[in-house]
């Protein structure tokens, strides 16, 4: 902490910058979870954070303590490897359940609506 | 040689990883590193998966490149869409394209280069029909979609896996 | 720490916790499971982006493995969520 107080202006408003906008882009695609209107637009919003404000953010750490540290800190890497490769297969996952789901329920609809209909048949 | 070290790249970006995570070039950390990589070597043998034979390192950098572009480009595009009023104008929907990619590895790649860009998502592939389908967040120009992932991705991943 | 520095990782870390907000809101409200899972997973990649902002904040690197262990143990309960919604089961 009080070393930090000597850090050069550079890396402080790179990380500053990196760090903000990092924020920024992870929070405009968690209020897309808010204002888009159905599931399979929504699932869309989560890949802004996962892939550009994940790497930003993981950038801001690695410049600030790279500079605090002088000396090369770069296992930020790792969280970026880990998240971008990561995200997808859960989110590949979830789509197919949610299509399952979806075709689960209309044909209980249907079928329900057939006995309705018809209840001397089934 | 071969037995010793099953997959050699998968091992050496194991040991890659644990001198990442510890911060260090230790003589000792490259030892027990080195250790771990060669059981997940060994690990993942024990699985036999089938065997990928990715050719020509600079195309997989240069696809790693036009991927990061696009990511940063579909990135701006959604964000405009979610702060942006007008939605009318604006239709999501599923869209179907026939593949000739089959190598199990090139699809898997397409699998993640589609969905971790944000607006387009990896919904089901046909292996008999060979047909894709994804679901795509800003669906006005269909032929623009079918151009990006025929041309610009399967192209350079058949190239790859051969 | 200089104030440039220290007025970004607050702006940051209001940001995303407004993400989180959000997240959580469409976690609680659904409609259905599935918008509850995708709030998740939203919810654990702003929770460990926010660990990432702390770090910077107290300059320590010790948030760094606390981020790694929740993005690790966040994929590993979404896919495991996901598979119970798509079977009913999570190991067949």
């Amino acid at each position: 902490m009080n070393s930090a107080a000597e850090l050069a202006a550079l890396p402080t408003v790179l990380t500053a910058v990196f760090l903000v906008s990092g924020a920024a882009i992870t929070l405009i695609g968690s209020l897309g979870l808010l204002r888009l209107h159905s599931f399979y637009e929504r699932v869309h919003a989560p890949t802004l954070g996962t892939t550009l404000g994940t790497t930003f953010i993981a950038i801001a750490s690695m410049i600030y303590f790279s500079a605090l540290g002088k000396r090369p800190v770069l296992h930020e890497l790792l969280i970026i490897f880990l998240v971008v490769t990561t995200t997808p297969i859960g989110l590949m996952i979830l789509v197919n359940a949610a299509l399952v789901r979806d075709k689960f329920e209309s044909d209980g609809a249907s079928r329900r609506k057939a006995r309705d209909e018809h209840p001397d048949v089934l | 040689m071969r037995r010793l070290v099953p997959f050699p790249v998968l091992s050496v970006s194991l040991l890659g990883f644990w001198l990442l995570l510890n911060q260090t070039l230790s003589p000792g950390h490259i030892l027990l590193g080195g250790v771990v990589a060669l059981i997940g070597g060994w690990a993942l043998a024990a699985l036999k998966p089938p065997k990928a034979r990715p050719r020509r390192l600079d195309r997989i950098l240069l696809l790693a490149v036009l991927i990061f572009v696009d990511i940063v480009k579909s990135n701006i595009a959604v964000a405009r869409i979610i702060l942006g009023a007008k939605r009318k104008e604006r239709t999501a929907g599923f869209m179907k394209i026939p593949l000739l990619l089959r190598d199990p590895y090139g699809l898997a790649a397409l699998a993640c280069i589609i969905t971790s860009t944000p607006g387009t998502l990896w919904v089901d592939f046909n292996e008999a029909s060979g047909i894709l389908t994804i679901h795509v967040l800003d669906l006005t120009e269909e032929a623009g979609w079918v151009d990006l992932i025929k041309g610009r991705y399967e192209r350079r991943l058949m190239e790859i896996f051969t | 720490m200089s104030t440039m520095l220290a007025w970004s990782v607050t702006t940051a870390q209001i940001l995303l916790g407004c993400a989180m907000a959000c997240a959580t809101f469409r976690l609680l409200r659904g409609p259905r499971a599935q918008d509850r899972v995708v709030g998740f997973d939203s919810l654990y990649v702003n929770a460990m982006l926010l660990l990432l902002a702390s770090g910077i904040r107290t300059g320590s690197t010790l948030y760094f493995e606390a981020a790694l262990i929740i993005a690790l143990l966040g994929f590993v309960s979404t896919v495991a969520l996901a598979k119970f919604l798509l079977r009913g089961e999570v190991i067949e």
